[in-house]
């Protein structure tokens, strides 16, 4: 098991490690202007200098980021099973929610900053919850109606009612669904999160002190809270992951068996 | 003896009065006496799975009734009168095997030891003991069919609705799986409704085959099979291939007027 986890990792880590060392290469050879491409080290250089500010910074957009996330999921998972339930409102919900889908909805930062007042973490979680939503719906959605007929016809057999059958057959169900919905949000939470702090608002956050350090040419600075954004991604990523795992034991165990 | 399914003059028109209407069944009229095993056997369309259906109550009929238990299908269901067993095993990922099994109990009220109890007795007349804990996925399909057996076996039910259960099985496991369910009726004095495509699997598990024709479906012979007690020796016996010529005669005798026969297996 252990021998795997090495030899699974072990690709990744050394492609990143070669591509970092082929970037400073590159800069240093071509004689690339800090402010334009900064090397790897260099910004090395500054996630070291600013450690406590991006911390700082990180936690505020992560709180921004869970909060989102929590609600989307909820409310995701809330809707989805109002529109299981009735007909009528699934065929309302779900073509406006794929027409609703296709907006960049981070681009509606600046209407909820106008709306909410951009001196609150309100809008920003507004907007994540916006985007963890639409995944977590329409996957939820997708695990509680596509039971299988066999599974249909035995419940009828059982003669069991619709509760019962909610709770023992389409839940289960859709669990695999779900959290592969949360899974995609969990990404999404951090990106928009982070993206949109870029429309202004607090200046408290990762995203903020990206576009204030390239107003100011601080090119390196802002590559460190880039990156400190994408290791945030990465962790959120493998929470969910792990959260996948620990819920459904009888997939986890099928998963160890096929490696 | 009194019957324990009672069909009179059920018809089953599907999409009526639309251009894609299908008589599934016209005119069935059929019998199925308290402990005996009954198989309904025709080629692909000839409206067996449907009348099993019918039986379950999980569609009506167009015109005529169906009595199961001396009441109407629908309240049989309600009352779970009857265990069921379709071509999939059907079995649940997320539960472990004895929790399959024990999903009917679950609903019937009963309580955790008393359900666990009786899935292990279950298993072990599945011949299945030491696998209660393992997941469905870990199971082979021969061995998952036999789950569903027992799960369909769980509530001790009189009768048993089986929808060719052993259609997705190789030769071998399927042979010894109608070897089980022989010796498990003989135990237990169950009343089976079992369809099947299969000559000789019909021939081996029933006391009763009943040839059905296709389009529309309808019952155009029943033969009475009467060889003892099932042991593997049977399937050698001169009793045995004069049956199941018989039955393939039968099912000739559909092909007359409906072209080569579709679906039958005469292995």
């Amino acid at each position: 098991m252990r021998m795997s986890i090495v030899r699974r990792l072990a690709p990744p880590f050394l492609w990143g490690a070669l591509v970092l060392l082929a970037w400073e290469r590159f800069v240093i050879w071509r004689k690339i202007k800090p402010f334009v491409l900064p090397a790897p080290s260099r910004i090395w250089q500054q996630l070291k200098l600013n450690r406590s500010g991006i911390l700082d910074t990180a936690k505020a957009t992560a709180t921004n980021a869970v909060v989102g996330l929590v609600i989307g999921v909820v409310l995701g998972v809330v809707v989805a099973l109002i529109a299981q339930r009735f007909v009528m409102v699934r065929g309302l919900i779900s073509p406006v929610s794929a027409a609703l889908n296709t907006m960049p909805i981070v681009a509606l930062g600046p209407i909820f900053y106008n709306l909410f007042g951009s001196t609150s973490d309100v809008p920003r979680r507004f907007v994540v919850a916006l985007v963890v939503f639409f995944p977590v719906f329409v996957n939820m959605l997708k695990g509680l109606t596509q039971v299988e007929p066999v599974h249909e016809e035995l419940m009828r057999s059982y003669a069991a009612p619709g509760g019962s059958v909610l709770r023992l057959v389409r839940l289960p169900n859709s669990l695999p669904f779900l959290l592969t919905g949360v899974r995609i949000a969990a990404s999404l939470s951090v990106i928009a999160a982070v993206v949109v702090e870029y429309f202004g608002g607090l200046q408290n956050g990762l995203g903020s002190r990206v576009s204030s350090a390239m107003k100011l040419s601080a090119t390196a600075k802002a590559w460190a809270y880039i990156a400190a954004a994408c290791a945030m991604g990465l962790l959120f990523y493998v929470a969910a992951l792990a959260l996948e795992r620990a819920v459904m034991p009888w997939q986890a165990k099928r998963r160890a068996a096929d490696n | 003896m009194n019957a324990a399914v009672e069909i009179v003059g059920v018809q089953k028109v599907f999409n009526a009065g639309k251009s894609n209407r299908v008589d599934a069944l016209i005119d069935v009229n059929l019998t199925v006496e308290t402990g005996s095993f009954v198989s309904l056997i025709g080629p692909s369309g000839c409206g067996k799975s449907t009348l099993l259906r019918l039986v379950a109550d999980l569609t009506q009929p167009t015109q005529g009734s169906i009595s199961v238990n001396g009441k109407p299908a629908k309240q049989a269901r309600l009352d779970q009168d009857y265990g069921m067993a379709f071509q999939q095993a059907g079995l649940f990922d997320w539960r472990k095997v004895h929790r399959n099994i024990e999903l009917p109990l679950e609903l019937r009220g009963w309580d955790r030891s008393r359900r666990r109890a009786r899935s292990q007795e279950m298993l072990e007349l599945v011949k299945l003991p030491e696998f209660a804990d393992h997941y469905p996925w870990e199971l082979s399909g021969g061995m998952q069919q036999r789950v569903a057996i027992a799960r369909a076996l769980a509530v001790d039910p009189a009768l048993l609705l089986m929808d060719e259960p052993f259609g997705a099985l190789d030769e071998m496991t399927r042979e010894h799986m109608q070897g089980e369910l022989s010796r498990i009726c003989a135990a237990t004095g169950k009343t089976v409704v079992f369809v099947t495509h299969s000559i000789p699997e019909a021939v081996y598990l029933s006391n009763r085959v009943v040839v059905m024709s296709p389009r529309p479906g309808r019952i155009t012979n029943v033969i009475d099979v009467e060889l003892g007690s099932r042991v593997e020796d049977i399937r050698e016996s001169t009793e045995f291939f004069k049956k199941i010529t018989e039955v393939r005669e039968a099912l000739r005798g559909i092909e007359a007027d409906d072209g080569p026969r579709r679906g039958i297996e005469d292995r």
